[in-house]
């Protein structure tokens, strides 16, 4: 049949029932658009999750000392395990699985002063290689601390966009003075802002950042307050905790065993669990979309056996002057389709204009930080086109078939 | 080739409706030749339009032969026998059975599609069915549009599409004035002497007795054959 033809018959069709498929046209373009923004809602929480989650680092693992709970080769239990400078460079000689490893130490309340403001503040003593494996990067114009720094163990200070605002409002900190404990630091850079979601010993947003040589000479500690480490390929993770773990328990004489000995946080694990929920979260509003497109898809089968009844004189008439039972099938199959990818363009298209409306709009609150906007990938169209396309003919084909199961005498006698 | 283009011999079709069931027809024995413009008229329960079915391939007996044009049809499938109602054969209905919301064009298009003919070559032989039956400047109108007579001659272009060896007409002057029916009668004759086929089906005597040859059905069986008033090539074929 001609494209026109079809096309008359679905108008002609629409004039005789057009509140019934108008209506129908209307819940498919509703469910639609559910399923485009629940499915759009649960992609962009994902992204801004996941946003937040990389805000540390990716593929990373954060390990402590901590006290021994089992005898070993003469020594106790309940005996504090201390890191010390170079065991970064020691699991590193000894451990070729690994990516990088970062010492650092911490002091919190410390006092900072700029002009004439006075505020406490954390500092954190770090290696070059923070920059890449807990995303500290600098924003243009400024750098994080490299290795001259360590060496030279220059009074240098890369501060968290946070922490840069409150003590220089509008100056740019870069080439300022600012005085730690009364000593002076050049900073040499300001953090990028950007979304954390873990953090272990505080946001780096609100930290000032200085050479862990530098620190070690300006409050003296002697051992290290924690460790990071990345190993090159995540999926050996396990692999390179474990020898670590070993690592360590030879150096300070512990049980390999012992697992109070050490506390490591596998934030990568941490981040596999959450993206597993989130994927979770994802499917779950997936299926309430797809079961308000599938009443939709009843009303599309219930539009078709209407028709179909009432066409039942067409059918026999093209059966007469030899339509085959398949042409028959193909024609309402059509028509269903048509009607569903009616419904569906309108209900995509609807669901496009609110979210990229979401996206221009420039809400200022909380929650956009943690449940991010709604976006609509080409993942999710495809989906939604896939799920339409596949109702559409399922609710067409059992319609369709009984048309092309009509008897031609049958219906030609019909009226 | 055989002489005879429909050549039923003992016919039989039974409706089943659950233990009920009912002989439409009880053994009919017709050849139609070649060229022969035909007759078939009874009252209505008679098994004429049983009769009309089978020979139309809408519809297969329960027992017997029937042999359209040299083959078998009992043995077909359903799609075979689409084919053959496409191409073998050329429905004039009473009721006109156009498509409401197509022009003449469009109808007169359907039987052509399903044959598959290309773009240009159809819609010229379109115009020339439509113009062959004196609705040249109908083409574009819907059957709402149309008179009866109209109606029944976009019908009977439609049925011409494909050339088919047969024409098969169900009380087709049923819905028509006199003036409307004649002209579809003098349609008919036309065809007739260009050599098609012609089987027509009625329960009216005065359009029967405009044809060659005259079958009368009367309870499945067939009563008796008379001469129409048709003097055409095979009068000497009456029983």
């Amino acid at each position: 049949m001609q494209l026109s033809t079809l096309y008359n018959i679905f108008v002609r069709d629409f004039r005789k029932q057009s509140l019934r498929i108008g209506l129908t046209i209307v819940a498919l373009a509703w469910g639609t658009l559910s399923i485009m923004l629940l499915l759009g809602f649960g992609e962009g929480m994902h992204q801004q999750m996941s946003e937040n989650q990389a805000g540390i680092g990716t593929g990373i693992s954060v390990i402590w000392g901590g006290n021994t709970s089992m005898p070993y080769k003469g020594l106790g239990r309940g005996r504090k395990i201390w890191f010390h400078a170079g065991d970064g460079e020691y699991l590193k000689q000894l451990i070729p699985e690994l990516e990088a490893v970062g010492e650092e130490y911490h002091r919190w309340g410390v006092r900072v002063r700029w002009a004439d403001k006075v505020m406490t503040q954390h500092i954190n003593g770090v290696e070059p290689v923070y920059e890449d494996i807990r995303n500290i990067v600098p924003r243009v114009g400024g750098r994080m601390v490299n290795e001259i720094d360590i060496e030279l163990k220059r009074r240098v200070a890369f501060i968290g966009w946070e922490t840069a605002r409150d003590i220089f409002g509008d100056v740019d900190p870069v080439g300022e003075t600012i005085y730690l404990q009364d000593l002076p630091f050049t900073v040499i850079g300001v953090l990028v802002e950007k979304n954390q979601w873990n953090s272990y010993s505080g946001q780096d947003q609100s930290t000032i950042f200085i050479p862990t040589t530098t620190f070690v000479a300006v409050f003296g500690d002697p051992y290290l307050d924690n460790m990071v480490f990345k190993p090159r390929d995540l999926d050996q993770m396990d692999m390179v905790k474990e020898r670590v773990t070993e690592a360590l328990a030879a150096r300070y004489k512990f049980h390999p065993d012992d697992e109070s000995a050490l506390s490591i946080w596998d934030i990568a694990e941490s981040m596999r669990e959450f993206n597993a929920m989130l994927i979770g979260i994802k499917i779950f509003l997936g299926i309430i979309g797809g079961l308000t497109l599938l009443i939709a898809s009843v009303g599309v089968a219930n539009i078709m056996y209407v028709s179909i009844k009432e066409r039942t004189r067409e059918i026999g008439i093209k059966m007469a002057v030899g339509a085959r039972k398949s042409y028959i099938l193909i024609q309402f199959l059509i028509e269903a389709l048509l009607i569903t990818a009616t419904g569906g363009f309108i209900g995509m298209m609807l669901a496009y204009v609110a979210t990229e409306t979401f996206q221009r709009v420039d809400i200022q609150a909380d929650w956009v930080e943690w449940l991010g906007k709604p976006t609509i990938s080409a993942d999710i169209g495809i989906i939604v086109v896939a799920i339409l396309g596949v109702m559409g003919l399922i609710a067409g084909f059992f319609p369709a078939l009984r048309a092309a199961s009509v008897s031609p005498v049958e219906s030609l006698r019909y009226e | 080739m055989s002489a005879h283009m429909i050549d039923i011999v003992n016919l039989v079709k039974r409706y089943q409706t659950g233990t009920v069931s009912f002989e439409a027809l009880k053994g009919v024995d017709v050849q139609i030749d070649r060229g022969e413009l035909v007759s078939i008229v009874g009252p209505s329960g008679s098994g004429k339009s049983t009769m009309m079915n089978i020979i139309g391939c809408l519809d297969i007996p329960t027992s017997g032969k029937y042999t359209l044009d040299d083959q078998d049809v009992t043995k077909l499938t359903p799609n075979q026998l689409a084919d053959i109602r496409n191409r073998k054969i050329g429905f004039v209905f009473q009721a006109f059975n156009l498509l409401p919301y197509a022009t003449a064009f469009e109808n007169v298009e359907v039987p052509l599609l399903f044959a598959r003919v290309g773009g240009r070559k159809r819609k010229q032989r379109i115009l020339d069915l439509l113009d062959r039956v004196g609705l040249a400047d109908k083409v574009n109108n819907k059957p709402t549009e149309m008179s009866g007579g109209e109606m029944q001659r976009v019908a009977i272009a439609r049925a011409l599409a494909n050339e088919p060896e047969v024409i098969l007409a169900d009380e087709p002057t049923g819905n028509l004035d006199s003036s409307s029916g004649g002209g579809i009668v003098e349609l008919f004759h036309e065809l007739w002497r260009e050599g098609k086929t012609i089987v027509v089906i009625t329960h009216d005597s005065a359009l029967a007795a405009q044809t060659e040859r005259i079958i009368h059905i009367r309870d499945g069986l067939i009563e008796k054959v008379t001469h129409g008033n048709q003097q055409g090539r095979r009068a000497a074929h009456v029983a």
